[in-house]
């Protein structure tokens, strides 16, 4: 099921918590929802999960109306909100027999379901537990166990992997990389790693309006616009070197790292750059020790488009 | 229906795991029991083979109880958060108030049902009413499930138990007393309306015996605004985050 937003807006008062933000997400794909705290990421899910309605614009689910045929929908999303409310008191197990069970789950399927979400989220030793007792990332399996249980064609995810210690974050980025192969997967989060290792495509919004959309390569390209090399060249006269490497033609800028051990960046406008580099270190004898190609950070992406 | 009864079972559980089910049913019996049996005007100094002055008892102690029972129904998941985790489920809020109400109303039944003993206790005095005691249980029965209507739709418009439970009596406080209060220093048209708007005057003429369709009628006119207005209050959600 794919989901087509368009001209989304939602306001709280008169602050626009989303400023008609447009997207399509294809079966299948798993969508990078990234934005600074307050941007319209939250209620964006909320709207999509049909827990708040918009003030405009309409969603598409598997290409029907949302506001018209929630209740039919609703059976295909799975949702995990940003704090994983849960019911504290509940069993792990009960709570996911009655989810199972809400969900229409037939009856003769939900004892193996249920197993099946327990093993999968590595529940097992905490299965009796009341989920109050559990710790925070414990609970956070619970709360994806709770999403994914009736096999929904959409996954809709608040910050998945908060509160949880690395090995678990692997285990869960694992997971929803398995999930999204079949499966339509919006994701948001803070940790920027976790999106490059995770979606195929990130959606970044600031104030309610979409600043980014592309995968993590054509942000980066569009980011900087320039390659940057980090050389170091021994055996010659720093600012000799430095002159040379400004009359290259597929070099438009030379900074200088560290002038007393000869280190440079280059930005470079042509991909043959750092043949000529090499070319003009042999040409006067120059020593090419060190080239790295430097790729912008995905932070840096971020700050960029998300701080004015 | 079936997604209803999902939800009325789990709020089942909830009341008796969080033992709120059982300090309910041992309060109201124990208050109902003190003051049928013990004390004041109790069934001994009424010398009848009649059970009218539990049901007054009763007509108060639930007035008390219910609010109680309510109050957390929609306030704590509105607090915890756990009403989106809910609702973003296959459900539609109908289905969940309407679980949430029905599982208070079979409590309410429970609590009750423990009671039967004093009917079979006053049935071996003398001889008792039955057509009599039956109306009184299903005035009982229609008192509480309009005070819990007016109790979940007070749930559904705050996330705090406690605002819940006063807002809850408060409304109920109207069709308890002072309705009646106000219709009594009135006189004509507005006043016999206002009348008619006190659970006293209906509960009255039900647990007298009289199963009039005037009666049912008021009970589930509250019944039917509570719901409705709790559903109308719970779909408003969209001014919290």
């Amino acid at each position: 099921m794919d989901i087509i937003i368009e001209n989304l807006t939602k306001k709280y008062g008169n602050q626009k918590a989303v400023d008609n933000i447009s997207l399509k997400v294809a079966t299948g794909e798993i969508l990078g929802f990234l934005g600074p705290n307050g941007a319209g990421k939250t209620t964006t899910m909320k709207i999509i999960t049909n827990f708040i309605s918009a003030d405009e614009g309409k969603i598409f689910i598997g290409g029907k109306l949302l506001s018209d045929n929630y209740s039919e929908i609703k059976r295909h999303i799975g949702y995990l909100s940003e704090n994983n409310p849960l019911y504290q008191d509940m069993p792990v197990i009960d709570f996911l027999n009655f989810c199972a069970k809400i969900q229409g789950i037939e009856k003769s399927r939900i004892p193996g379901r249920v197993v099946e979400m327990i093993r999968t989220t590595g529940l097992n030793h905490e299965k009796h537990k009341k989920i109050g007792q559990l710790s925070k990332g414990f609970q956070q399996r619970v709360g994806l166990a709770q999403a994914i249980i009736h096999n929904p064609e959409i996954l809709i995810l608040d910050e998945p992997t908060s509160g949880l210690d690395p090995n678990q974050i692997a285990e869960i980025r694992k997971l929803i990389r398995e999930l999204g192969r079949e499966k339509t997967v919006i994701l948001s989060t803070h940790i920027l790693p976790e999106v490059e290792a995770t979606c195929d495509r990130i959606f970044i919004i600031n104030k309610g309006k979409i600043v980014a959309d592309g995968t993590a390569e054509t942000l980066r390209k569009q980011a900087k616009g320039s390659d940057i090399l980090k050389v170091k060249i021994e055996d010659g006269e720093p600012d000799k070197i430095f002159k040379s490497l400004q009359t290259l033609r597929s070099v438009s800028m030379v900074d200088f790292a560290d002038r007393k051990l000869n280190r440079f960046d280059i930005h470079c406008i042509d991909t043959v750059a750092k043949r000529d580099i090499f070319k003009l270190c042999v040409d006067n004898k120059w020593v090419l020790t060190e080239m790295t190609p430097f790729e912008t950070k995905l932070e840096d992406i971020f700050r960029e488009l998300t701080l004015n | 229906m079936k997604t209803i009864w999902i939800i009325t079972t789990r709020e089942l559980n909830s009341f008796f795991d969080s033992l709120i089910a059982f300090i309910m049913i041992i309060l109201f019996l124990g208050f109902s029991g003190f003051f049928t049996w013990i004390s004041g005007s109790d069934i001994f100094m009424v010398g009848q083979a009649s059970l009218r002055s539990f049901f007054g008892i009763a007509y108060w102690t639930l007035f008390f109880f219910i609010p109680a029972l309510t109050m957390r129904l929609i306030a704590e998941e509105k607090k915890s958060g756990t009403i989106e985790m809910l609702l973003t489920k296959a459900v539609t809020d109908r289905q969940v108030i309407l679980g949430k109400y029905l599982a208070t109303i079979i409590l309410i039944c429970i609590a009750l049902a423990f009671t039967l003993p004093y009917v079979i206790t006053v049935s071996k005095i003398g001889n008792i009413d039955t057509g009599g005691v039956i109306c009184g249980y299903m005035a009982l029965i229609l008192m509480s499930a309009a005070y819990t209507s007016i109790g979940i739709f007070a749930s559904s418009i705050t996330n705090n138990q406690i605002v819940a439970f006063l807002m809850a009596l408060f409304i109920s406080l109207f069709f308890h007393i002072i309705f009646e209060v106000i219709a009594g220093g009135m006189t004509g048209l507005i006043g016999q309306v206002v009348n008619s708007l006190s659970v006293t005057v209906h509960f009255e003429s039900l647990s007298r015996g009289v199963v009039d369709s005037k009666d049912l009628i008021y009970f589930g006119s509250i019944i039917f605004m509570g719901l409705f207005l709790t559903e109308i209050s719970l779909s408003k959600r969209n001014s919290y985050s």
